[in-house]
């Protein structure tokens, strides 16, 4: 105790949270406060006339059920689509992460610096230009039509295909970074050592490698999921009233048709799944590799 | 095989290559190399296509090769005030957040309280919200609030989703310092304000300074949250998304490229700015 005693001494016990509290304050009015007029706009109907428009609540929980029922195409396929892209980024971050964290040497720096530049152009004009790249004269699929992979009358724009790439080139970083981190902090010896076990490579890579990158790939997998799951603007950019996902009804619902309780529902359908999903996933595992 | 493992065990060399055929380390480099590639391909296509002479209102195929947009770059006045608000947007509310923000961050390395790990979890979920939710949300809140939307929602909103991403990455840049110094200078008789501005925050500065860089840049490419809460203003990705629906002029191109090349001229001048005072 005189330790602690020693180190506290000019502490005093406000201070912690006097420091806090601007913070906690601000995000009750404006992160927690938003919330609660979300949840009560979900569950109230609309009254009044066309001209002068209200909202009473009234626990008309018959949003919901709308919701589903209405909906279920856009929110089954936005999971499916999120789902399909947060696996390709998997996929696809993985080598990459592997060599800067185990090969990259004393490039490893500049590689870095080349994967986070691309996401210095803003995210709307990228997705523009998947869009170039894709089109129907474009040269991709003039090159996949002529080997054969695409049929001659076949396009990649306005695809369910051209939604979950542009989700996926999109959130690739946030899996490329965590999974580097957790790569990185790897001790090469336990690698050696797993050889020197005459394990195979297959099977360091399955014992040793993976568990050790777990924490990496979940947190990757949930910040790419999550924002992926929301996003309106590939499946608006990139595909065609087929591919629609629970954000554009939610973006069409409150800032178009304007019918609030019906999408404020829908947002609290999205943002429950995930909740659960998140809540779980700390438990597990703390904060501390989120981020 | 024995012998050959026992031989080995005395040698000092590390067994590199031991059960590696060098042809698996290609493979994955020419993997790397290839993603490394997509994640440039629309960069590619963005740079040239600000040299593009487009025929119609589209700048979406390549009709000839021209100089006339990097020319006259602020063409548009709707484009080049859009830009300008957003990065007076990004100013503002990275400021806000940043005082709020890092004093999250101090408090949670540096102090001991009651109902820290409910504060820490409560600071990870607006990361975890997605965009349209928060944005829906924050629409809801205006709308029950009768505030008109604009520039103080925006600026309103981006601080709410800024906060958690300093408080954060202050915190994690603050792990592992040597924080004996503060008790040194306290013990040396320093006020805990002094101690405060001459010793935790030169050592904290650095990080906020990131901190601040990456709050900036998510401000300024924010677009979900601001297309609910903006009414009629017109931020940089709001103009970039209208035009989508209308024309898109190539001078789009030639401010993304600018904005990508200032952005690697300030990486590589910080680079050699921290190089040199490591080596001086």
């Amino acid at each position: 105790m005189a330790g602690a005693a020693t180190s506290n001494r000019q502490r005093s016990k406000i201070a912690p949270y006097l420091m806090i509290l601007p913070a906690l304050v601000y995000l009750g009015i404006f992160f927690v406060v938003p919330f609660y007029s979300l949840a009560r706009t979900s569950l109230s109907s609309s009254g009044g006339s066309v001209y002068l428009p209200t909202l009473d609540f009234n626990w008309d929980f018959a949003n919901y059920f709308e919701a589903f029922s209405h909906y279920q195409d856009q929110i089954i396929r936005s999971f499916v689509y999120a789902t399909t892209a947060t696996l390709l980024c998997l996929l696809l971050a993985f080598p990459l992460a592997y060599v800067i964290a185990f090969k990259a040497g004393r490039y490893k720096n500049l590689i870095l610096g080349l994967v986070i530049l691309p996401f210095f152009v803003t995210f709307l004009i990228r997705t523009i230009a998947w869009k170039t790249i894709l089109a129907d004269d474009g040269w991709v699929v003039g090159a996949l039509g002529s080997i054969g992979l695409l049929p001659s009358e076949g396009r990649l724009l306005s695809t369910s295909w051209a939604v979950i790439g542009g989700l996926t080139y999109n959130w690739i970083i946030f899996m490329i970074l965590p999974l580097y981190v957790s790569l990185e902090k790897i001790d090469p010896r336990l690698i050696e050592a797993s050889k020197d076990l005459y394990s195979t490579n297959r099977r360091s890579f399955t014992k040793v490698i993976l568990p050790l990158a777990m924490p990496g790939v979940l947190a990757g997998s949930l910040l790419v999921f999550i924002p992926a799951s929301g996003d309106f603007i590939n499946a608006d950019y990139l595909g065609s009233t087929q591919t629609t996902m629970i954000g554009n009804v939610i973006q069409k619902q409150f800032l178009v048709v304007k019918d609030y309780p019906a999408a404020a529902a829908l947002s609290m359908v999205l943002m429950l799944i995930i909740l659960v999903g998140v809540l779980l996933y700390t438990r597990a595992l703390g904060t501390e590799d989120l981020v | 095989m024995t012998t050959q493992a026992m031989a080995e065990v005395g040698t000092a060399e590390p067994k590199k290559v031991k059960g590696t055929p060098r042809w698996g380390d290609v493979i994955l480099r020419i993997l790397a190399g290839l993603v490394l590639l997509y994640l440039f391909l629309p960069i590619f296509v963005i740079v040239l296509f600000s040299f593009n002479d487009p025929k119609g209102k589209f700048n979406y195929s390549w009709q000839g090769f021209t100089l006339k947009n990097w020319a006259d770059p602020f063409k548009y006045p709707p484009l080049t005030d859009a830009l300008k608000l957003s990065l007076n947007v990004a100013a503002v509310s990275t400021l806000v957040a940043i005082v709020l923000g890092s004093l999250v961050a101090v408090a949670l390395v540096r102090q001991r309280f009651r109902g820290q790990t409910a504060v820490d979890t409560f600071l990870v979920i607006p990361l975890t919200a997605p965009e349209v939710v928060m944005g829906a949300a924050l629409l809801t809140l205006f709308l029950d609030f009768g505030w008109e939307a604009g520039y103080t929602t925006i600026v309103i909103s981006h601080i709410a989703f800024e906060i958690s991403f300093i408080a954060m990455t202050v915190r994690a840049r603050m792990r592992g310092f040597d924080w004996t110094l503060e008790d040194a200078s306290m013990d040396l008789g320093a006020s805990p304000t002094r101690t405060f501005f001459k010793v935790t925050l030169p050592l904290i500065v650095p990080g906020i300074v990131a901190a601040g860089m990456l709050s900036f840049a998510l401000s300024l490419d924010d677009f979900i949250i601001t297309y609910f809460v903006s009414g009629s203003t017109v931020t940089y990705p709001l103009y970039v998304n209208a035009a989508v629906k209308a024309a898109v002029p190539p001078q789009i191109n030639v401010l993304a490229t600018a904005i990508l090349a200032i952005s690697l001229l300030l990486l590589a001048v910080g680079t050699l700015y921290r190089r040199k005072r490591i080596e001086g």
